[in-house]
């Protein structure tokens, strides 16, 4: 444990209660199994579609399923009730920001998840070296490849796509190299 | 049926932490027929508790200290206003850290333990001998070795001290990470050996094998595979009949009577009711952070600076935890996420060579520590992108086929660097919170460099596709290895407790934890606690029977 990196993992998201994850895993139950009725807590419509876009062009769906295949603005907003309440300013402070430059960048457009591709890309440069994107950033990591039951990785698509799985049982040999030596 | 006793009875030891040392002391004692009630301010968790949840362990925090109700302020040196930072981690639960560690149980080197002789004076640090020779432990790490659980091969680390036995268990299977290393550090002319584990490699004492989940470091093992104290000890000292272990049991307050000695522990219980516990003996094992800080609180007219702390040096020489990574990434999967993170190990670079023109050295060990989501977020390349798809397929593929090396290092110690009382900044239940002051000496960051010079060797060694590492950074980040700052020595004047881990101050009061420590040697320090925490109880056992305790 001795990376000069750590610091983030335990700084970005606050500590929490207990009941307060419970809480989350139970509510994100809901939306593993039925995906589609998954609702919305702390987003209104345009903002979840914001974030969803904002997801998609961190983890975009070109190569396989990406950050809207694994749920992520879903996770997201389940986060922001339960276990990290702590982020819900960033998040309501970060899209007004963010729509102000979207406005002053690309006049005449309606929203994040309305401009081209390529708008969208040009806005989250400008925006990167930011705490909200950023924040946002690791929380589309935490909903791609986080357990399926806080709301995102649905199916465990996002392990699927990095060759994870999660069982309890393995035996040797493990990977290629201990298999080749054998 | 486990023991129960009421605060108001006398017990023979109340023993402050159950984690890697209190577990040990207290089954030590328990079993010696005295009566011990530990009392442990985390929760009881057990394996119903534990999954693979990378986000609750890892970045919500799991069972380890909460700033939020515990904060820890943290600042480089005297001259900086301190601030809110998890600077220092440990667990908080019945097994403590050893629930949570990696399971790394190599012993220190003979040298160890007299490394000042040996090196010579690092000028600016309090660079010191140990009390006690590495033959004086060596029983008691064998003790830690079979009461525990420990799997590996001896006399495979031509580095490691004599050895009374061998290991109880056979050395877990090799990773692709480890075969790849042993390769490559052979053609270097080095010596891998099986990375000593505290992780059983078969079935041990009523306790399953490891299933190779994948899940150790900062998980509790669902299968008490990994040998915490919580798998292993604790459940010996309960079923003695004499051992009550009691959770959420916060001690605010080790009490001393008029003749200057322990009469027990207060402690706010899970409905913050204060309860005064008495004991003959007070035993802190609190960890490295925990324990000076009881220490401090606990001052009175007798002890004005804090208990058993005449010396000025309760909380001072606190060691951090150094190491220093570096990744490669590889044409073929490795799947490091199955098993046991940590297989193979060197110790060629292991001690001091004043030649190299600073005090350094350090263990390089082959593995892979990161977990999905903190893989994508912190494993990569620092020239990877961030976001985009071309992200997205870096880490897509070098999870499963990337492995890093550790290099475990040293922390010298210095007296300005501590833990102390926060002046203005209080807990939940209204101690003070702790101050962290550290900052590493050019000696600690030089060694760094060149141990990361020697991972980039091995590594370009076995021909990957890619390799990488971060340069040390002088601003620290997390300790998990907390040490030093209640130390151990001969000398009442420059030290906290004697050989024995007990006060020097404070005849039935010991402190034994990572806090003991002289030097940090090269880290990885449990499986060295637990042998301190066999060597002390041994003697709180002859003593208290003899009459010595009172």
């Amino acid at each position: 444990m001795n990376s000069t990196r750590r610091d983030w993992i335990f700084g970005t998201l606050g500590s929490t209660a207990w009941a307060a994850v419970a809480a989350a895993q139970e509510h994100a139950r809901q939306s593993v199994e039925q995906p589609a009725a998954a609702k919305l807590e702390f987003f209104d419509t345009s903002a979840a579609s914001d974030i969803a876009a904002i997801a998609e062009q961190i983890l975009p769906s070109d190569d396989g399923p990406g950050a809207t295949e694994a749920g992520v603005v879903f996770f997201i907003d389940r986060a922001l009730t339960t276990f990290d309440t702590d982020n819900q300013n960033i998040y309501r402070n970060g899209l007004i920001d963010l729509n102000e430059r979207r406005r002053k960048m690309f006049p005449g457009s309606e929203s994040v998840a309305a401009l081209s591709n390529a708008q969208q890309s040009e806005l989250l440069r400008a925006i990167e070296k930011s705490d909200f994107f950023e924040t946002i950033r690791i929380h589309t990591l935490l909903g791609f490849l986080g357990n399926p039951s806080y709301g995102g990785n649905r199916g465990s698509v996002g392990w699927k796509y990095i060759g994870f799985e999660d069982r309890m049982v393995w035996a040797p040999p493990f990977g290629y190299y201990d298999t080749e030596a054998k | 049926m486990t023991a129960q006793f009421k605060p108001t009875e006398l017990v023979d030891f109340v023993v402050i932490g159950a984690g890697a040392a209190g577990g040990v002391v207290a089954k030590e004692l328990s079993a010696a027929g005295f009566r011990v009630v530990v009392l442990e301010q985390g929760p009881y968790a057990r394996e119903k508790d534990f999954s693979h949840d990378e986000i609750k362990f890892l970045f919500e925090g799991g069972f380890t200290n909460n700033t939020k109700l515990q904060p820890v302020m943290f600042r480089k040196n005297e001259r900086e206003p301190a601030i809110a930072k998890k600077a220092i981690m440990y667990g908080r639960q019945v097994g403590g850290g050893s629930v949570h560690f990696t399971a790394n149980y190599w012993r220190f080197h003979e040298s160890d333990f007299h490394e000042r002789s040996l090196f010579g004076e690092v000028p600016g640090t309090a660079f010191a001998d140990w009390p006690i020779s590495y033959n004086d432990l060596e029983p008691f790490y064998t003790k830690a070795e079979y009461d525990l659980g420990i799997s590996g091969l001896a006399g495979a680390n031509p580095f490691e001290g004599p050895r009374s036995k061998p290991y109880p268990l056979p050395p877990m299977p090799v990773k692709s990470s480890g075969v790849l290393f042993e390769e490559a550090t052979r053609k270097l002319g080095l010596h891998p050996f099986p990375a000593p584990m505290a992780i059983l490699s078969q079935p041990y004492r009523g306790r399953g094998a490891c299933v190779h989940c994948g899940f150790c470091e900062a998980f509790g093992c669902e299968v008490r595979a990994k040998s915490s104290s919580l798998a292993s000890v604790i459940p010996m000292a309960e079923k003695t009949g004499q051992c009550e272990i009691r959770p959420n049991s916060y001690v605010r307050k080790i009490e001393t009577d008029a003749h200057g000695r322990a009469t027990g522990a207060v402690y706010f219980d899970a409905q913050r009711r204060e309860i005064f516990q008495r004991g003959r003996v007070v035993v802190v094992c609190a960890n490295g952070v925990e324990s000076p800080k009881l220490l401090l609180v606990s001052k009175s007219n007798l002890f004005p600076q804090g208990l058993a702390n005449s010396s000025g040096l309760v909380g001072k020489h606190l060691m951090w935890d150094n190491g220093i990574m570096a990744s490669a990434v590889f044409e073929h999967p490795l799947n490091e996420f199955k098993s046991i993170q940590v297989t193979r190990v060197i110790h060629d670079y292991y001690a001091a060579d004043a030649k190299r023109g600073f005090y350094g050295g350090g263990g390089i060990d082959a593995r892979f520590q990161y977990y999905p989501a903190g893989f994508a977020l912190a494993g990569l390349p620092d020239d990877a992108p961030r976001w985009g798809l071309e992200y997205k397929k870096t880490f897509g593929e070098y999870f499963t086929r990337t492995m890093t090396l550790l290099a475990h290092a040293t922390s010298l110690p210095m007296e300005k660097n501590s833990v102390g009382l926060d002046p203005e900044v209080k807990d939940a239940w209204g101690l003070p919170g702790v101050r962290i002051t550290f900052e590493n000496h050019p000696d600690d960051v030089a060694n760094l460099k060149w141990l990361l010079e020697r991972e980039h060797e091995i590594l370009e060694a076995m021909n990957p596709k890619k390799v990488w590492s971060v340069a040390p950074d002088p601003v620290i980040d997390t300790s998990v290895h907390l040490m030093g700052t209640c130390r151990m020595g001969n000398d009442a004047k420059k030290s906290v407790v004697n050989r024995y881990s007990q006060t020097h101050d404070v005849p039935n009061l010991f402190v034994v934890d990572g806090s003991n420590f002289v030097t940090s040697a090269r880290q990885q320090p449990t499986a060295t606690i637990q042998a301190l925490a066999y060597h002390a109880a041994d003697y709180m056992i002859r003593a208290a029977k003899s009459g010595d305790l009172g």
